[in-house]
């Protein structure tokens, strides 16, 4: 069972590899990283700020981009292309298909990061000229953006199991927005009364929580990051990815594939 | 195939003039109406509504907003000054979207407290920055330095001594903090004091701009000096001819000087008809108050950031 | 053990917005098919065969009915280990090459390891894509993705082969390649139930047919039991360069070739040709019953010639 589930990873995280687009977008984010250390040398005592600041925010929303319009396609281009119909004629369980795109994407995703990190580290490294101990604050940084980009595979894949890919790009988008500010939700919803406080609460808490997961300002300033926050963030990140994965399964257990 | 070639030519070209028409008439535009890219800097003023629509990326907003802040003030600084209307409200938003970026504390600090052309002129908005940078970065000297200068430039020197204090209880403050704190509560009002902050200013800061404006009232303090060490001479002339000199000549052969007096910029001093000692090129000393030529009308004054 | 057994399968889907409009796709179907059967499911574009073949692969779920293949339910992936499929118009990943693309799908139908790589090798070969296996998938011609696709559906050696419109795409060589795959397939004893217009192809292929129209299933039976119910034709040659007036009121088309004359009437009105032939003197050549084809009956039974949907190769 478990093999198959690896396999469709692998396959997934080859054809995102083998796909061009993917290239584009990480050549942007290390042009970023290039750019922030022009841009820092208008001040010289920002430039590692600068650079922290720009770097870190260019590979959060580039990998956003790719997580989206890499997870939106994931089973709508199957079900267009009918590859999906040969896979699930195997012995392939309808969630075990769900679970390896999910691995798949998530995996491409942790790749691309890494490369794309490789520029933030090499400017910074630039700029500073030695490496500093506050960097490993960057790393911690960097950890929370996978954090982000695993719960957006999840939700790019939810909507993917029954929306067509514009749709799914819109909700996943304005999902993320919303994540934003999930913490003024959540004050938002301790203000209110009555029916309001209900539905306040409950969108507060349905939406993901992307605002403790941006942490690249600290890592700018090297603020350290308490261990606890990254033991919880990792948590969240996990319980509710889990959670929005079988609600694709519910959904994409019972669709029909015309 | 002819054919074929002669559209590539006719297309390249077209291109190649098309590009360079639109790039000068952006630059057409541009001159026509110079104070609107400024005003768009804003675009969006309340700080609390960006630091919500930038989705949490709020760090970067700032690098960027700090980024046109120096523009803005160097763009306009080099136009020859001005009241410069957008420093408060960009230095607003940028620390409201990045409480701990330092520099724009003192950036802020020196040049809302200048008086027009050089600056603002608006020291109650620098007090404010200042102390907003000091709740939120309770353990940074620096910030306390800025504001006790803040003070001192105000001739409020008890509250500049306070500053100071409060600045040198801090860890590893820097130890001047606690001379300059017993230098101003005593002796707030001289010279002395003045080329102690300036100096210290002019050691510390990182900021090109902020150097240059201490390095040009360094200046104007050794003028003063000057002036005060030069004019008793004059007037011993005067107690020994009964006139005024015409020249510092005179005075060398009257003996009384040894060679010809020479302002900081290592241009001579004159002497004007009545016995005043004046600099000979008002334009390049700004901030000067004394010394200057009778009818002498300041014109903007350029800071050049290597000084 | 029958290979696959349809009870009363129905499949209605609710169109339009509010869902309100309700579309027949299949009207409760009842089929056999046994093992080691060649069985061809026939019918026009949007009569239900595709929707069927989607039921049968766990695709779409039948809004009433049951289903079973080798005895086990849709949706044992014990029975999906012994099954291949061909989709119509098959589309497979654009950056794998062929050989990357049955690899997976071995290892996804459980094939080990160990044989795998003989199995890739040995399936290429037999849809000739030896010679393409390191070209990726998106360089292929759309013949070369058909033979891909067949090439997926049976790597796992299954024993119920399904094949929708198999011969789509493919050149007059191609088909014939295919046809000579699913004769194979049957001599092995494997059961292929595929889907086609080409009424030649299932004529010449299949043990049996069924023919499916407006998702209603039509007849089923041998080729040649379906065709024996249709009344057929008869070709009348004579020699001479007339018509014989009781022929020309049949309304039946007259050819000449050379010195004979060739009319193709109705089974019923052969009597009443020969005898207009006679009173007139004419000096008959031949008679021959011509064998009634499917098209023939797909006529009778649907009322409509299908000549634009359907393909048939009768010279």
């Amino acid at each position: 069972m478990n093999s198959r589930v690896f396999h469709i990873a692998t396959n997934t995280l080859r054809e995102a590899v083998r796909d061009r687009v993917l290239y584009n977008l990480i050549g942007f984010a290390l042009l970023m990283s290039a750019a922030a250390v022009l841009v820092g040398q208008v001040s010289i005592q920002i430039e590692r700020l600068v650079v922290i600041n720009l770097g870190l925010t260019a590979v959060s929303l580039f990998g956003l981009v790719i997580a989206i319009f890499i997870g939106i396609g994931l089973v709508s281009k199957e079900i267009d292309k009918r590859t999906l119909y040969t896979l699930l004629s195997r012995p392939v369980r309808r969630w075990e298909f769900i679970a390896g795109k999910f691995f798949g994407l998530s995996g491409t995703l942790v790749v691309n990061t890494f490369f794309m990190a490789i520029g933030v580290f090499a400017a910074l490294a630039y700029v500073s000229h030695h490496l500093v101990g506050s960097d490993v604050g960057v790393l911690v940084a960097l950890y929370f953006i996978v954090l982000q980009f695993v719960i957006i595979t999840a939700l790019a894949l939810f909507f993917s199991s029954f929306s067509t890919p514009i749709f799914s790009a819109i909700f996943a988008f304005w999902l993320f927005v919303i994540g934003s500010f999930a913490q003024d939700l959540r004050n938002f919803a301790a203000m209110t009364h009555g029916l309001t406080r209900w539905l306040a609460t409950g969108a507060a808490y349905l939406v993901p929580n992307f605002s403790t997961l941006n942490v690249i300002t600290q890592a700018a300033h090297g603020e350290p990051v308490p261990s606890q926050l990254i033991l919880f963030n990792t948590g969240y990140a996990l319980i509710y990815s889990v959670a929005v994965l079988s609600a694709a399964v519910l959904i994409f257990e019972r669709r029909n594939l015309k | 195939m002819i054919r074929s070639r002669q559209v590539t030519a006719i297309a390249g070209s077209v291109l190649v003039c098309s590009m360079v028409s639109a790039a000068l008439l952006t630059r057409a535009v541009d001159h026509m109406r110079p104070a609107a890219p400024v005003r768009e800097v804003l675009f969006v003023s309340s700080p609390k509504l960006l630091k919500r629509l930038c989705l949490g990326y709020d760090g970067l907003l700032a690098d960027i907003y700090w980024t046109r802040t120096v523009q803005y003030f160097g763009g306009t600084h080099s136009r020859g000054g001005g009241t410069y209307k957008l420093l408060w409200p960009l230095l607003n938003i940028t620390t409201q979207l990045d409480p701990h970026l330092i520099p724009a504390y003192e950036f802020g600090g020196t040049f809302l407290l200048a008086k027009p052309p050089e600056g603002a002129g608006d020291p109650a908005k620098a007090i404010e920055l200042v102390q907003y940078g000091t709740q939120n970065n309770p353990n940074d000297w620096h910030l306390f330095y800025d504001l006790a200068f803040i003070y001192y430039d105000l001739k409020d020197y008890r509250n500049s001594a306070f500053a100071f204090l409060r600045g040198s209880q801090l860890p590893d403050a820097h130890p001047f903090l606690k001379i300059m704190a017993a230098q101003m509560a005593e002796h707030g009002g001289d010279l002395n004091t003045a080329r102690m902050m300036w100096t210290a200013t002019y050691e510390t800061t990182h900021d090109k701009m902020i150097r240059a404006n201490a390095a040009a009232h360094l200046r104007v303090i050794q003028v003063d000096e000057d002036l005060t060490g030069l004019e008793p001479l004059v007037e011993k002339y005067r107690a020994r001819t009964g006139r005024f000199p015409e020249s510092f000549t005179e005075m060398i052969s009257a003996g009384i000087i040894r060679s010809i007096p020479l302002d900081p910029l290592r241009h001579p001093y004159r002497l004007e008809p009545g016995g005043r000692i004046v600099v000979s090129n008002p334009d390049e000393l700004p901030f000067l108050d004394q010394g200057l030529p009778s009818g002498y009308v300041p014109r903007p004054p350029k800071l050049s950031p290597v000084d | 053990m029958r290979a696959i057994e349809i009870a009363g399968l129905e499949k209605v889907y609710n169109a339009g917005f509010w869902r309100k409009r309700s579309k027949r796709a299949l009207r409760p179907l009842n089929l056999v098919v046994e093992e080691g059967e060649i069985f061809g499911f026939l019918g026009p574009n949007g009569a239900g065969k595709t929707t069927t073949l989607k039921i049968l692969m766990g695709l779409v779920f039948p809004t009433a009915g049951s289903a079973r293949i080798l005895g086990l339910e849709l949706d044992d992936p014990r029975m999906k280990a012994q099954i291949g499929f061909l989709p119509e118009q098959p589309y497979f990943y654009d950056h794998l090459t062929a050989q990357e693309l049955l690899h997976y799908y071995g290892q996804l139908s459980g094939v080990h390891a160990k044989q795998l790589s003989r199995r890739v090798e040995a399936v290429l070969e037999q849809v000739k894509l030896s010679n393409s296996a390191n070209v990726q998938l998106r360089k292929f011609s759309k013949g070369m993705l058909q033979r891909v696709g067949i090439g997926q559906a049976i790597l796992h050696d299954p024993k119920v082969v399904f094949l929708d419109e198999p011969m789509s795409g493919l050149d007059p060589m191609g088909r014939r390649e295919v046809r000579s795959l699913i004769e194979d397939l049957k001599a092995r004893g494997k059961t292929v139930f595929f889907s086609t217009h080409i009424l030649s192809d299932a004529e010449a292929l299949c043990d049996r047919v069924g023919i499916i129209h407006q998702g209603e299933l039509r007849g089923v039976g041998a080729v040649a039991e379906l065709t024996a119910g249709v009344h057929g034709k008869v070709e009348i040659v004579w020699h001479g360069a007339t018509v014989p007036a009781g022929i020309v009121t049949m309304g039946a088309e007259c050819r000449s070739a050379g010195e004979t004359m060739r009319v193709i009437v109705p089974e019923e009105n052969q009597d009443a040709a020969l005898e207009a032939l006679r009173r007139e003197r004419l000096r008959l050549i031949s008679v021959v019953p011509m064998r009634s084809s499917l098209e023939d009956y797909f006529v009778a039974q649907l009322g409509v010639p299908l000549k634009s949907e359907v393909v048939s190769f009768r010279s």
